[in-house]
């Protein structure tokens, strides 16, 4: 089915002759064959948004409907690939049209060519319906490809591969004659259905002592970090790509800058994962619009990224969305809703913003894959924000903080002051109940630990605004206690360096470890101010050198040395 | 009124003398066919005056043209609009370096127009992230509060956040005349825009391409705040397209210097305005952020090639409000920004680089061992924290006063006094990055060890106690 086009502004084209056409169907837009999608339809005319650039495009030229929605292709040879917004394989993009992205480009997302050592996990005969397992392949040194038999089958085996297989080959054929690929496609904007969702009682253990120590986000659960410029999202969302704990990493990034992006390219090929020991990369998907790449690419951008990520959880693994950012996806949004001429809700953006991004967040969770709860697999969502102006009272803040459990703020003033990860111990904060766990697997007293420490920087930070007002010497001398060791912990504790090798991560003993040794440091401070020393005599060069060192310390002396750090001091 | 379709003998160009409506800078003409989106057009006036024009909107009802030159005069009777079926374009030749254009790509020095090699369209493509290579070339700008704290690399986008009657032009020529050093067998060229700024303005960098012998290394794109405001859209595009010309097709390292950014957003306001479109915050469009990064995102390496292009744009903060959604958009953008400050300024501090808002978010890929120095990195960040903490306590300072604080605290205050007057503040003169960093441990030699908290033992017995003490 064909249309002609009637209008073009920016982004979007109006077409006529589209009366049969369907809402979200793929289309090819002009000679050029753009890419686009059917964003409204009205009598015979339809608005379409186009994913490349429109420079160039007339009236009257051909629009060709596929019938089909805009869908990404699903199958081994995902991990380890970097694609843009609309999963166009960048890598063979740039080997066929060399170093820029012209329009009208079409290769195919997974590669047609390669071969993957199929082992079956069924006998023909076995009765399989949607989400069984049938097989598996080795996908990567770190992962196993389970391949799952697509929505809508269910049948008997009749036959299964037990070769090597190309994407497109057949794998199974049902007794009633259907056949299974290696490869499925799955429309980016429809949620992958599964069997029920259910509560998680994990972390999402990420390595970063303030995250893990103070504002933990459940393995399946939601964050947002807002920050204005220069806070540090990207380290941070680049920090999270490398030592959180995950099966499967999707790295989002949209509507960000291009050279950030090949310093991502750069680094994290070679970087090894903490917890395989293999190749970081062999379980990282990397979805990639930079800022100016086609904005409604950068729409699809979010979907597609986290439709991969649904179909790994299908499979049972742990996969974390890790987005920069959020707000340049919202924007995309508002450009496109501008365009469609649109009634404005806030600062310009559509009234349906927030729906929007509820239902984005809501694709989070861990879930059952299978009714007998044997395999289970989560999506944790963690995007940046970036707020204008750094104000958090924006649109984008507002309506994802209603959705998500936990935010992570970052400062400027922090920032300014270089210090980093700038998460606002004030502001931020984390819905999960995790202390039951903690308590299981890090220490019983983790909980109270973890409240000490809150209500420690609470007090330093009360003390620190009178301070301001009447200045140090108006401090009681327990009070000046609470400020240098309030000091000591922002400085050692909370800061933390991404890129020193033994700091970058740090494992929950030795958090633990440090907070225990901070709590002693804090009794022993407050029990020589009752026999009469004062503060310089307990705050000596010594015992700060000792607690300065301990970030350098390797995270596997811990608990051993933990006792003689206490000695020390 | 005119609303026939005339065709002249000339059967390749089509003419339109079906101009509807006139809104500020954009004209609406009915019933063209056959029109696409970014194709110039000529506006034949009754005299023969030509106007050039670009198509910004097409549909069945009209297209939208936005006009690059004064609308004044026009009239909907007696225009006729050519299309010439051809989007914006530059000519391109290696020839083009010391070459004087108008905002859009017309010689106003006098010289016949170039023969080119190749034309291209302004609006380029964008370069595939995968083929990027990565900025980590130092380039040294002479300038501490920039090499020390913010440092500069090959292939980055570091815009100067100015205010009006602050020197950011001063800064960027020192950066230009710097950027100038490159290594052996490569080459340096300048691609300067000048988006609406002054006569005075644009004087002060040509006497300096001129000084730093520079002019036949330069191509200069002029518009002048009197030329057509919407001239300005097109201005930075033809800059850019011929800087990567230069850079990934002959190999030039490629200083871009775009001033002033805040008269290109006013003038994509205009035009958005006179569109009736809807409103983003302080009346910019909702689109200024994809359309700003079309802009700065043409920067960079890429991999393979030998050239680069480094990006330093000029921008004005209206009323010095870093929240500005000029500044803002921008800062979303750019590797960082050069933050330049008033208060220092009335101290008669020069540059007056307030280097707390200040980064560079490249710059741990141009420091360091073999590149500046081992301790560049922690140095940088002790410095940060001990003058974050003084600034801090000038306010403590002005309501207890000097005498209220700790010894401790009053050694911080002076401390931040002394790195404005002595660290950031250097005149005329300019450091090398040995300089920088020893300055800077000069500054820092006056707390006791006890203090640093950024800097590892190893680096401390270097060069805080070791051999480089003076």
């Amino acid at each position: 089915m064909s249309g002609i086009i009637t209008k073009i502004s920016g982004p979007t084209v109006v077409a006529k002759g589209m009366r049969k056409s369907g809402m979200y169907n793929l289309v090819y837009v002009g000679g050029m064959r753009l890419i686009g999608e059917v964003i409204r339809i009205e009598g015979d005319s339809a608005t379409i948004q186009v994913y490349e650039d429109t420079y160039g495009l007339k009236m009257g030229e051909e629009i060709i409907d596929t019938g089909e929605q805009l869908c990404i292709e699903l199958g081994p040879g995902l991990l380890s690939s970097i694609f843009d917004g609309i999963q166009r394989p960048l890598a063979e993009i740039a080997g066929e049209y060399k170093s820029f992205i012209p329009t009208g480009v079409a290769l195919p997302s997974l590669n047609r060519s390669r071969r993957w050592h199929f082992t079956p996990t069924v006998n023909p005969g076995d009765a399989v319906e949607e989400g069984d397992i049938i097989g598996a392949i080795q996908e990567t040194t770190s992962i196993i490809h389970r391949v799952m038999v697509p929505q809508g089958f269910r049948g008997i085996i009749k036959d299964i591969a037990e070769t090597d297989l190309l994407i497109e080959d057949k794998v199974a054929i049902l007794e009633d004659g259907r056949d299974i690929r290696l490869i499925q496609k799955w429309p980016v904007r429809r949620p992958r259905p599964f069997k029920k969702k259910i509560t998680s009682h994990t972390p999402f253990i990420t390595g970063q002592r303030i995250i893990d120590t103070l504002f933990p986000v459940a393995s399946g659960g939601s964050v947002i970090i807002p920050g204005g410029f220069g806070t540090g999202k990207t380290v941070l969302e680049q920090t999270l790509a490398k030592f959180a704990k995950s099966d499967v990493i999707i790295y989002i990034g949209c509507g960000e800058r291009g050279n950030e992006i090949a310093e991502v390219l750069t680094y994290f090929p070679e970087l090894i994962d903490p917890y395989t020991g293999y190749l970081l990369m062999d379980r990282t998907v990397l979805v990639v619009n930079t800022s100016n790449m086609p904005v409604a690419a950068r729409e699809a951008s979010i979907y597609t990224g986290i439709t991969i990520g649904e179909y790994y959880r299908d499979m049972g693994y742990n996969v974390a969305i890790l987005a920069d950012s959020i707000s340049r996806w919202a924007e995309a949004m508002r450009e496109i809703s501008g365009r469609l001429e649109e009634l404005p809700g806030e600062e310009g953006f559509p009234m349906y913003l927030a729906s929007r991004l509820a239902s984005f967040y809501e694709r989070a969770g861990m879930i059952e894959c299978t009714d007998d709860g044997n395999r289970r697999g989560s999506i944790t969502i963690c995007t940046a924000i970036s707020p204008p102006g750094g104000d958090f009272s924006e649109p984008v803040t507002q309506s994802a903080l209603r959705v998500t459990g936990a935010m992570w703020a970052l400062d400027t003033n922090l920032a300014r002051r270089r210090h980093f990860p700038a998460i606002s111990w004030g502001r931020s904060f984390s819905l999960y109940q995790l202390d039951d766990w903690f308590r299981e697997n890090v220490a019983d007293d983790w909980p109270e630990m973890r409240r000490w420490l809150m209500s420690l920087l609470q007090k330093e930070e009360e003390l620190q605004d009178i301070v301001q007002l009447i200045g140090p010497d108006a401090l009681r001398d327990q009070d000046r206690i609470v400020v240098e060791t309030g000091h000591l912990i922002r400085e050692n504790l909370l800061q933390q360096s991404p890129y020193s090798p033994v700091d970058a991560f740090c494992p929950m003993g030795k958090q633990y470890s440090m907070l225990k040794i901070f709590s002693r440091f804090y009794e022993i401070a407050l029990k020589e101010l009752g026999e009469g020393r004062d503060t310089d005599e307990i705050f000596t060069m010594e015992r700060k050198m000792i607690l300065k060192d301990l970030k350098n310390m390797p995270g596997e002396k811990f608990p051993a040395v933990t006792e003689e750090i206490m000695n020390r001091l | 009124m005119g609303v026939t379709k005339t065709r002249d003998m000339d059967l390749l160009t089509r003419k339109y003398r079906t101009t509807e409506k006139i809104v500020g800078p954009l004209l609406f003409v009915e019933r063209a066919l056959n029109v696409s989106i970014g194709e110039m057009v000529r506006i034949v006036l009754p005299e023969r005056e030509e106007k050039k024009g670009q198509v910004i909107e097409v549909s069945e009802e009209h297209v939208v043209i936005q006009v690059l030159e004064e609308t004044t005069g026009l009239s909907i009777h007696d225009v006729e609009i050519c299309f010439t079926e051809s989007v914006a374009k530059v000519n391109l030749t290696p020839d083009i370096l010391g070459r004087r254009f108008d905002g859009i790509g017309r010689p106003i020095d006098g010289m016949p127009d170039i023969i080119p090699e190749r034309r291209a369209s302004i609006t380029g493509y964008p370069i595939n992230p995968v083929s990027r290579g990565e900025p980590s070339d130092f380039i040294q700008t002479g300038i501490s509060a920039i090499d020390g704290l913010n440092t500069l690399v090959r292939g980055q986008k570091l815009p100067i956040f100015s205010a009006s009657g602050l020197p950011a032009k001063e800064i960027a020529g020192q950066i230009l005349r710097q950027s100038m050093v490159v290594g052996e067998g490569e080459r340096f060229a300048i691609v300067f825009a000048g988006i609406g700024i002054t006569f005075r303005e644009a004087s002060f960098f040509i006497e300096e391409f001129e000084r730093g012998a520079t002019l036949h290394l330069s191509v200069i794109f002029l518009n002048l705040a009197e030329d057509p405001a919407i001239e300005r859209l097109l201005t930075p595009r033809f800059a850019l397209t011929t800087a990567e010309y230069l850079a990934f097709e002959h190999g030039f390292h490629v200083l871009v210097i775009l001033t002033d950014m805040t008269n290109y957003c006013e003038a994509l306001r205009e035009v958005a305005t006179a569109r009736e479109e809807i409103p983003g915050r302080r009346g910019y469009p909702g689109y200024m952020y994809t359309d700003l990064a079309t802009i700065y995102e043409r920067a960079g390496r890429i991999r393979g090639a030998k050239g680069s292009i480094t990006q330093i744009p000029i921008l004005t903060m209206p009323d010095d409000d870093i929240t500005h959604p000029i500044p803002d958009l921008t800062g979303y953008i750019t590797e960082g920004q050069i933050v330049l400050s008033r208060e220092l300024h009335r101290k008669g501090v020069y540059p007056p680089i307030d280097v707390l808002p200040s980064l560079s978010r490249l710059m741990n890929l141009g420091i360091g061992d073999g590149k500046t120095r081992e301790d560049h990195r922690e140095l940088a960040d002790q410095l940060y924290a001990f003058y974050a903490q003084g600034r801090d306590l000038r306010r403590v300072a002005s309501i207890v006063g000097e005498e209220g604080l700790s010894e401790a605290d009053r050694l911080l205050l002076r401390f931040a006094d002394n790195f404005e007057m002595g660290y950031i503040n250097q005149g005329d003169t300019t450091r090398n990055i040995t300089e920088s960093l020893d300055c800077g441990w000069d500054m820092l030699r006056r707390f006791p060890e006890d203090r640093f908290s950024r800097v590892r033992p190893e680096i401390m017995e270097k060069y805080y106690a070791g051999t480089n003490k003076p």
